[in-house]
């Protein structure tokens, strides 16, 4: 009847003979579950039962703990849902997995890389057997020696549906470290970066979403954070959404101009016929003014941390509310924006290959002045992965500077970043990162963020590793950059699965293959909206359909490797 | 079995919202596709509308004569298995591979509880030790679980030291009362961390030890009532567990004229921490700007050259002084000095303006011989101002070569 959020403490009154727990399997969700059944009131009538869903799957860890607290009796019933792959658009999957990737690459537990096997076996029930398989990285292997396994030994799955998908690539995580490191250059990514996309949905400052009319009784700022829904239902964004930030402002400002002119329509009908029309739109035109308003104002929001990056794009605009806006929000917020201006700089300077072996100024200069330690983190590993590996004595430089001004307990942290290679001294005495910078040209100089012709466009120069070995899959194929994908970690791999006669599809001349691409470990929406952005090239020949453990950035990725520490004192 | 047709109307809204953390998920959800996810479960998995009155056999397994394989299969699809009838450890090594061939992580804890249980540790260690998957999930299991002793043991007996070195330090976490956790500390001293750690664990323990010497000083000095700066700025929190450029600050802040031999000392904590002169002059520098000791602040960047002249340098950017005098609202005439003495002309330039010391503004396009910026800058500077006669005075100087 009504969901709530779990919470420790007492359950929520409701009038309801059942109550289901619906988790993950983790220890720390059993300890609240176990707090809201022990302190449920026993003498309270009617009485109430007890169930729990686990989601994807039952586990003996949470049920043991349940035991052990002594509550685990108190369920009438103990079940699974097996929830593996979520829809999050078209054309985008995932497990929200969070610790995926730690558990795969730190604790060699592979019961994530089951349940993507598992939530694969569906999707072809569903959608046909994936006629071939590609991968790069350990896990990918597995995945694929999973799937193998797993059709062998339930072949009552084989199905006569046309095979939907014609590849499939497995991609580890580690293949590519780089890319969840930098910060994503797209409307998307870059709210996800500043503001985190929740399952598409996003909370904002109240400020700018304050309704415009005075009438509302002179009604207060809104105190309450704004939340917004982002997917592809929503026109305007689907539009914007994938497209460099630069490049968003002038397509604001051509829609305001053409909802401006429907309006204006209004008075341009003359009969009743015209007229009817008109107002049969009015919903529509008015979601777009809605719509328009909303990301006119996430734009601006944006604008204020970015702008020093992004002053080119000013001159476009024509809305009048926002010019103002623009400009005195950019004096105000130049401290904050000069920051994110330094902080790209420093990026792109590790990505192109400059200065990768010495410590950096900037990364001191913001350890010295204490900026949120994942910022350095993300900073660091960047560069040590930009380097194959930093130097001993730059590595053992940094590390001590952070341990002095963040504390030693954070050498828990470090010693998973090493562990995940991600900050970690240089073993062969060799860096293969221009190497493989030049070959798979990772880096374009002459980027255009406006009209892209390359999807180097998502970070304003850097072209996501994973999605260039997705490319290069399709056309030409990984047997022309051989040497490079021996230099990544992981055997790469083909398979083929045998399709019943039959159903061996042949692709009329001009239609598209489809791949599915899955990113065992995470992938960031700059990825996507590179692959999209392949998938929407003519003469491409390759359509892309994304799916991943967890949607990620580079904030929570490394926070999801970083020890929890109790909180601070103060 | 496997395609069946989901109807009900209830079972729509719950799927609609769907999402771990019991928010809404807004996103179209292609309702088909979802719909199924849920309807291709295994065989014998109950769905999400939880049946009642079940038939008991379906739960648990009396047979025995399941194989290890066929338990392990059972196992996968949900059903509560009793593990006890494989006695011999031949019999439990091979349900032990079984659960790993099955790649099930649930059943392979699920083995590894019933090992642990009935093995002997040596002879558990020993076979784990040739079955990474394995060893992966129990070394998971048990930290997970929080099972620290025999994790340690664990360890150990593999020889990876450096973990257990590391797994033990973790623990400190988890130690409240401050006196218990530096004794804690000081045992993990000996333990074989890597050398740079171990220097680093060191130092933990050094710090927290002052720490807790300086907190008790500080402490009575405050209930004192005799120190000025204690009763002007109250502590808001005690230093203990602060990282050690907190606790420099701190002492730069509370005890910075002590002789080296206190142990609050500023000077004191540098020489033991290695602290390098970078960190130490910003560190110091935001303390004494921040009580507004602006003659501290000239100190620390004054030395004597040998002549006895003194000579202001900084082992950062004057540009970062003039930065953080400024954030604590330093007056201008302290400020200008500062900027004065920004090496780079344009960055220079551009503190001064945004600063307004005039004066640096007006020596430096002076210097540059600028006449039309000099010119310009007049109309930011106060009529009949000092700083306007000296414009002036510049002006109309005869002497200067204007390069414009």
């Amino acid at each position: 009847e009504k969901m709530f959020t779990l919470k420790p403490g007492r359950l929520p009154q409701a009038d309801v003979k059942n109550i289901i727990f619906f988790v993950r399997p983790k220890l720390e969700l059993m300890d609240i579950i176990t707090d809201n059944v022990l302190r449920e009131d026993r003498g309270r009538s009617p009485q109430r039962d007890f169930h729990i869903l686990f989601v994807p799957r039952r586990s003996l860890l949470c049920e043991q703990w349940l035991k052990e607290q002594g509550v685990l009796g108190s369920f009438i019933h103990r079940e699974q849902y097996s929830l593996d792959l979520i829809p999050f658009d078209g054309d985008l999957l995932s497990m929200e997995s969070e610790s995926a990737f730690k558990e795969c690459y730190l604790e060699s537990d592979q019961t994530s890389l089951y349940h993507a096997a598992k939530g694969l076996m569906t999707l072809q029930a569903l959608y046909g057997t994936i006629p071939q398989i590609f991968g790069k990285g350990e896990c990918a292997r597995h995945v694929a020696n999973m799937m193998i396994r797993m059709k062998r030994e339930f072949p009552g799955s084989q199905n006569s549906i046309f095979p939907v998908f014609d590849t499939l690539l497995l991609l580890d995580r580690n293949v590519d470290l780089l890319t969840p490191l930098a910060t994503q250059l797209t409307y998307e990514g870059l709210i996800d970066e500043i503001y985190g996309i929740q399952n598409t949905y996003v909370k904002l400052p109240p400020e700018k979403f304050a309704p415009k009319k005075q009438g509302e009784g002179g009604k207060d700022l809104p105190t309450e954070p704004k939340k917004l829904q982002l997917n592809s239902a929503e026109e305007l964004y689907a539009e914007i959404r994938d497209k460099n930030f630069n490049a968003v402002g002038s397509v604001l400002s051509k829609k305001a101009k053409i909802i401006s002119a429907a309006f204006e329509e209004r008075h341009h009908a003359k009969t009743v016929g015209e007229i009817k029309q008109f107002v049969s739109q009015l919903p529509h035109m008015q979601a777009a003014r809605s719509s328009l308003a909303n990301h006119t104002s996430i734009a601006e929001l944006i604008k204020d941390i970015t702008s020093e990056y992004s002053l080119n794009s000013l001159t476009n605009l024509n809305i009048t509310r926002c010019e103002t806006t623009w400009w005195t929000s950019f004096s105000l917020a130049k401290i904050a924006s000069e920051d994110f201006f330094d902080n790209l700089t420093v990026e792109q300077e590790f990505m192109s290959g400059i200065d990768t072996d010495k410590v950096n100024n900037y990364i001191e200069d913001c350890i010295a002045q204490k900026h949120p330690l994942i910022k350095i983190l993300r900073l660091v590993c960047l560069q040590s992965v930009c380097n194959s590996g930093l130097k001993q004595k730059v590595l053992d430089h940094y590390k001590r500077e952070i341990l002095q001004t963040y504390g030693y307990e954070h050498i828990l942290t470090l010693n998973n970043l090493e562990k995940a290679g991600l900050l970690k001294p240089q073993t062969s005495g060799r860096n293969n990162y221009p190497t493989i910078r030049k070959t798979l040209r990772l880096w374009m100089d002459d980027v255009n963020e406006q009209n892209p012709n390359d999807i180097s466009y998502v970070y304003s120069g850097y072209a996501p590793l994973s999605v260039r070995l997705a490319q290069l899959l399709a056309r030409p194929g990984w047997r022309s950059i051989e040497e490079v994908l021996k230099m990544l970690p992981g055997p790469h791999f083909e398979e083929r699965q045998q399709l019943p006669t039959g159903l061996q599809k042949k692709r009329q001349h001009g239609e598209n293959r489809v791949t599915l691409v899955f990113f065992l470990g995470g992938v960031t929406y700059a990825e996507i909206a590179a692959l999209r952005f392949l998938s929407q090239m003519e003469d491409g020949g390759t359509e892309y359909v994304i799916a991943t453990t967890k949607l990620i950035n580079g904030t929570s990725w490394i926070k999801s490797l970083m020890e929890k520490l109790e909180p601070a004192p103060f | 079995l496997f395609l069946r047709d989901i109807v009900d109307d209830d079972d729509d809204d719950d799927l609609e919202r769907v999402s771990w953390s019991g928010e809404p998920v807004g996103s179209k959800c292609r309702s088909t596709l979802c719909l199924s996810l849920s309807a291709l479960s295994d065989t014998g998995v109950k769905n999400y509308a939880p049946e009642l009155r079940r038939p008991k056999a379906e739960y648990k397994d009396y047979s025995s004569d399941w194989s290890p394989k066929d338990t392990v299969r059972r196992m996968q699809r949900g059903k509560v298995c009793s593990l006890e009838r494989f006695r011999s450890l031949q019999d439990k090594l091979v349900l032990l591979d079984e659960a790993v061939a099955g790649h099930d992580g649930n059943v392979i804890t699920a083995v590894l509880i019933f090992l642990k249980r009935t093995l002997r540790r040596e002879i558990l260690f020993r076979e784990l030790e040739v079955r990474q998957v394995a060893l992966c999930h129990l070394i998971h299991f048990l930290k997970e679980a929080g099972e620290q002793k025999l994790l340690l043991d664990l360890l150990r007996f593999l020889d990876r030291t450096e973990e257990v070195a590391l797994s033990q330090y973790r623990e400190h976490l988890n130690i409240q009362d401050v006196e218990k956790r530096r004794e804690f500390l000081k045992g993990c001293i000996g333990l074989p961390f890597s050398a740079e750690d171990t220097s680093h664990i060191q130092d933990h323990y050094t710090l927290l030890e002052r720490q807790i010497i300086i907190e008790a000083n500080d402490r009575h000095l405050e209930t004192a009532g005799q120190s000025e700066v204690f009763r002007k700025y109250p502590r808001k929190a005690s230093i203990l567990n602060m990282p050690l450029v907190t606790t420099l600050f701190y002492s730069c802040f509370y005890h910075y004229t002590e002789a080296e031999g206190t142990f609050s000392s500023p000077t004191n904590l540098k020489k033991t921490f290695k602290i390098p002169d970078k960190q130490y002059v910003l560190t110091a520098l935001a303390a004494r700007a921040k009580l507004r000791a602006w003659d501290d602040v000239d100190a620390l960047f004054t030395t004597k050259n040998w002549l006895g002249y003194t000579k202001k340098k900084a082992p950062i950017g004057f540009h970062r002084v003039v930065e953080i005098l400024q954030r604590n609202n330093a007056p201008v005439q302290v400020l200008q000095e500062y900027v004065r003495l920004v090496e780079d002309v344009e960055t220079r330039l551009n503190l001064a303006t945004k600063y307004k010391c005039h004066d640096v503004v007006i020596e430096t396009y002076k210097d540059l011989k600028d006449r039309i910026q000099l010119t310009a800058y007049k109309c930011k500077v106060e009529r009949g101002s000092a700083e306007e006669e000296k414009i002036n005075s510049i002006l109309n100087n005869m002497q200067i070569r204007w390069k414009n």
